[in-house]
């Protein structure tokens, strides 16, 4: 399906032809869910965009921003999908201010080289998410996926400090700025992180920067069940050690860790393969602090009853550190049919989790369960075939999650799945607020063009 | 209202109305009525009903604010949140504390700090400032520059919106489906709903604190500290400066032990595991010994510690002892700009004829310029208003903002268009009016009136205002 020849003229004639890509293959690779695009615009610039989206507005035609679209399936499949406007041309670096700890950085930029541009400067951007290969920068902000050093760092809100954006009337936005403190206006570009496309375009993204740490190391412990685990982490808790990060790993992430990277040549760190619950925890600061938190865990995890816990070597900590900041990437292929879910629980609680595992132990299901820091849960099930037998307990697995976060006062979403099970009643809960978030959207984009469907509560 | 309420909590008489037209701004602006609410279903009644007479409403806390936030622009009622002051639920395990709008910013610390935690925001008048009022401003304090404002420290909020609906955002644990909505709300001084419940989050106190003071010959090399402390990626948990005049003013009052011939000092805190602080602690010393640091003093005890910090809390205070009137303004630069940035305050200061005092932030760059003038003296108040205005353009043109923690209000919404275009505010005027269409909510702030902001006939305004 290509966009009618005679509005891809205009279109190709507004912007420049070359500019737009209605190639079917090329069409089929910005596909969600299967649905794909009419076209694609790559704009040279944010003012192109701007005129895209103008564009759009008058044909009464859905746009999508894209990135590297390395997490494309999150969030529901979108009810129309007619033009796809993709960000990855624009990379630039517009501010950085070293002195200042400030930079602003064109959506497009690849995470990867955004590292490399910090490191040369002695800083670094605290968002360690997955697909940290392809991922751009807007495209990860808009995804609102999790920083495995949140705990430390806190997540994106924490540091984002200022945003340019096209909005649903087609104009360039701005709100925030690039000073580290900042009261003026709304905080408009808060809204932006997790959007998932809804609220406009992203062009560009203003952060607060850190230095990076002089010495970093890593710590892991096992534990015979899940109860000594959350124990140890209580504990850990209760001495005010500032960690980078804390994970709880079930069995089953153990044990796709270790063939993962036995896999792919890496280092495995030694012992993976007990079944036992895994704690592992990272930090930084100067040599005299590493080793105090690193002595300070062994005592705990012995205090704790812990049958084996040791400070990782360099290289074990980067292959674990490495692999559980990718963890999305790497569980949602670990089966022919993957659901994962993310809950966010105001207090840990070993039945909570029980609970939850339990789901798929009734359906004979394998699954993996990661606690990450600062009370986000990774719940995965891996079905072996997509054969659709398979798929109705899948479904019921995520409804009955959803229930027991919803108990817990917490909140559910679902990251991945088959696009057969994505249904309103899986993807995500919108709490009572549904009716303000539906203000918002219609603040931000009128006429409804940004991703119409892709939250639910006819967003 | 008065049968709504009772009669002890309305006040509707022009002597009790007058303590309500003034807030820490030197703004003024008298409510036709003020309400005491005591519960969320109270204040959502007020707002039906000042809805049905179509008559605009504004919430305060305890009146702290310097942008005039919390002063009726439009006249109308005003809602006072002092008597909402109960902290409703702390979960220490999960280090989270339900709370009234009216409790004041101190009060949760002490509740909560036997057990060894405490509320991060901290904002120069803690001791009165309401938390209902943080989240309105986005409020900071000395010690966000390594723990972040309120909105870092907010994960739900419960609201009245100017229909009367309640409802709530955010959750406990901070995370929700969907867009940050309690981002949104925090910082919104007021203008798109009433805040009538906050859940926050506690932090843990460090094990261990050093305070700092490195005194200098002159304010370019405390400021070249500064810059150097930041370019170096040292974090303190505090970074303040007070520049010489202001300190001798400031050691006749509270006697911390400043000196009184110093060109600026440099109050610094390093807090964390032992060994961090004293790293962290001796790295400052150095880079203060480069910027040719006179001398670099170490509080010995809490009481030393908390002598150093009285003065620089109570520094407004003093001021307030040799001029009859102060105006504290609030910008922000890079804060690889600060050199540059108070050269140019002194500049302007020159230019008017003003003593302008400095006691600020400078970790993060959030300046504090206090212009001292006599309002009885035809055209100081004026003048005083235009060397602000100089300042704060000065602080744009630095690549900075409007405000760090003091709000926009009505002191700044007609600058509002240094920094935001036609788009930016329509875009931000939908967002105002998809929760408050009729600007019933706190009209008059935020926005310039020259911008669509025509809802109401603003009084006009009477000059010498007097900032407490």
């Amino acid at each position: 399906m290509t966009l009618a020849a005679e509005v891809a003229n205009r279109l190709g004639g507004a912007i420049g032809a070359h500019r737009l890509i209605c190639a079917e293959e090329e069409l089929a690779s910005y596909a969600i869910d299967g649905l794909v695009p009419s076209a694609i615009l790559r704009p040279a610039s944010p003012e192109e965009a701007a005129e895209v989206v103008r564009f759009a507005i008058a044909e009464k035609l859905t746009v999508l921003p894209a990135g590297s679209r390395s997490k494309w399936e999150l969030g529901m499949t979108p009810d129309r999908f007619d033009i796809a406007i993709d960000t990855t041309g624009w990379h630039a670096i517009p501010h950085f201010d070293p002195g200042d700890l400030t930079l602003s950085v064109d959506a497009g930029m690849p995470l990867r080289e955004l590292e490399q541009f910090l490191k040369e400067k002695g800083q670094f951007l605290p968002l360690a998410v997955p697909c940290f290969e392809s991922a751009t920068i807007g495209g990860t902000i808009a995804s609102g996926i999790d920083s495995a050093l949140r705990l430390q760092y806190g997540s994106a809100r924490d540091f984002l400090i200022g945003a340019e954006f096209i909005d649903g009337a087609g104009q360039l936005c701005r709100s925030g700025g690039r000073v580290v403190k900042n009261v003026t206006g709304y905080d408009l570009h808060k809204l932006l992180i997790g959007s998932l496309g809804t609220l406009g375009v992203i062009t560009r993204v203003n952060f607060r920067t850190s230095p990076l740490p002089a010495v970093s190391g890593g710590h892991l412990a096992e534990f015979e069940n899940c109860q000594a685990a959350l124990q140890f982490r209580r504990a850990v808790d209760k001495t005010g050690l500032s960690l980078a990060n804390l994970e709880i790993l079930s069995p089953e992430v153990s044990e796709l860790i270790r063939v993962i990277l036995q896999k792919s040549g890496h280092p495995v760190p030694a012992g993976l393969e007990t079944k036992d619950w895994r704690v592992y925890s990272s930090f930084e600061g100067n040599e005299e602090v590493v080793q105090r938190i690193g002595r300070d865990l062994q005592k705990l995890a012995r205090d704790a009853g812990a049958p084996g816990n040791r400070v990782l070597e360099k290289t074990e900590d980067e292959s674990i550190g490495g692999m559980l900041r990718e963890c999305f990437e790497w569980l949602r292929w670990a089966s022919a049919a993957t659901v994962i879910c993310r809950l966010a629980l105001p207090v840990l609680k070993v039945e909570t989790l029980a609970a939850v595992s339990q789901l798929s132990e009734s359906a004979r299901l394998r699954w993996a369960l990661l606690v990450r820091a600062a009370g986000v849960v990774y719940f995965a099930v891996f079905a072996e075939s997509e054969g659709g037998w398979e798929l109705e307990p899948l479904k019921h697995i995520v409804i009955g999650v959803r229930s027991i976060a919803q108990a817990e006062q917490g909140c559910c979403t679902l990251l991945h799945a088959p696009a057969e099970i994505k249904s309103k009643a899986t993807v995500s809960n919108l709490p009572g607020d549904a009716l303000l978030h539906q203000r918002v959207k219609r603040a931000f984009d009128p006429s409804g063009l940004f991703a119409p469907g892709r939250i639910v509560g006819g967003i | 209202m008065k049968s709504l309420l009772g009669p002890k909590n309305v006040l509707d008489q022009q002597l009790d109305l007058l303590l309500y037209e003034f807030d820490g701004s030197v703004e003024k602006a008298r409510p036709d009525l003020v309400v005491f609410p005591h519960t969320t279903r109270e204040v959502s009644e007020i707002v039906k009903c000042a809805a049905r007479y179509e008559v605009p409403i504004v919430g305060r806390g305890a009146g702290t604010g310097l942008s005039g936030g919390a002063l009726a622009r439009g006249g109308g009622v005003m809602i006072v949140f002092a008597r909402m002051n109960r902290i409703l639920e702390v979960d220490l395990e999960n280090r989270r504390a339900v709370v009234q709008p009216g409790v004041v910013n101190l009060d949760l610390t002490r509740a909560v700090e036997e057990s060894g935690l405490y509320f991060a925001p901290d904002p120069s008048s803690a001791k009165s400032c309401t938390i209902g009022g943080n989240v309105a401003e986005n409020a900071g304090g000395p010690h966000t520059l390594a723990y972040g404002v309120t909105t870092n420290h907010v994960v739900a909020l419960e609201l009245v919106l100017p229909d009367g609906e309640i409802v709530r955002v955010g959750s406990k644990h901070g995370d929700t489906a969907g867009y940050d909505l309690c981002g949104l709300f925090v910082g919104s001084e007021g203008t798109l709903a009433l805040v009538t419940e906050i859940t926050v989050k506690l932090l843990r106190k460090p094990e261990a604190v050093k305070t700092l003071l490195a005194i200098f010959e002159t304010i370019e090399d405390a400021s070249q500290a500064v810059v150097e402390i930041t370019a170096k990626g040292i974090t303190p948990a505090a970074c303040e400066m007070m520049d010489g005049w202001t300190l001798q003013v400031v050691e006749d009052y509270i006697h911390a032990g400043f000196p009184r011939d110093s060109g600026a000092v440099l109050l610094l805190e390093v807090e964390g595991l032992r060994e961090a602080v004293e790293a962290q602690a001796q790295a400052i010393a150095e880079v203060c010994g480069t910027c040719h640091a006179r001398e670099v003093r170490v509080a010995k005890n809490d009481r030393e510690r908390e002598l150093l910090w009285k003065g620089r809390k109570n520094a407004f205070g003093a001021l307030g002892r040799i001029a009859p009137s102060n105006y504290v303004l609030d910008g922000v630069i890079p804060r690889s700009k600060l050199p540059q940035a108070l050269q140019r305050i002194k500049d302007i200061g020159g230019k008017y004829g003003f003593q302008i005092g400095n006691i600020f932030h400078a970790g993060d760059g959030n300046l504090h310029p206090i212009v001292l003038y006599e309002p009885r003296v035809k055209g100081q108040f004026e003048n005083a208003i235009a060397a602000s205005g100089e300042i704060i353009r000065s602080c744009v043109e630095m690549g900075g903002a409007l405000t760090g923690e003091h709000g926009v209000g009505m002191e700044k919404n007609e600058l509002m268009s240094l920094l935001f275009s036609d788009a930016d505010f329509a875009l931000m005027r939908r967002v105002h009016d998809a929760f408050n269409p009729d600007s019933s909510l706190n009209p008059g702030k935020i926005f310039p009136l020259s911008k669509g902001c025509g809802e109401i006939r603003v009084k006009k305004r009477e000059t010498a205002g007097v900032a407490i």
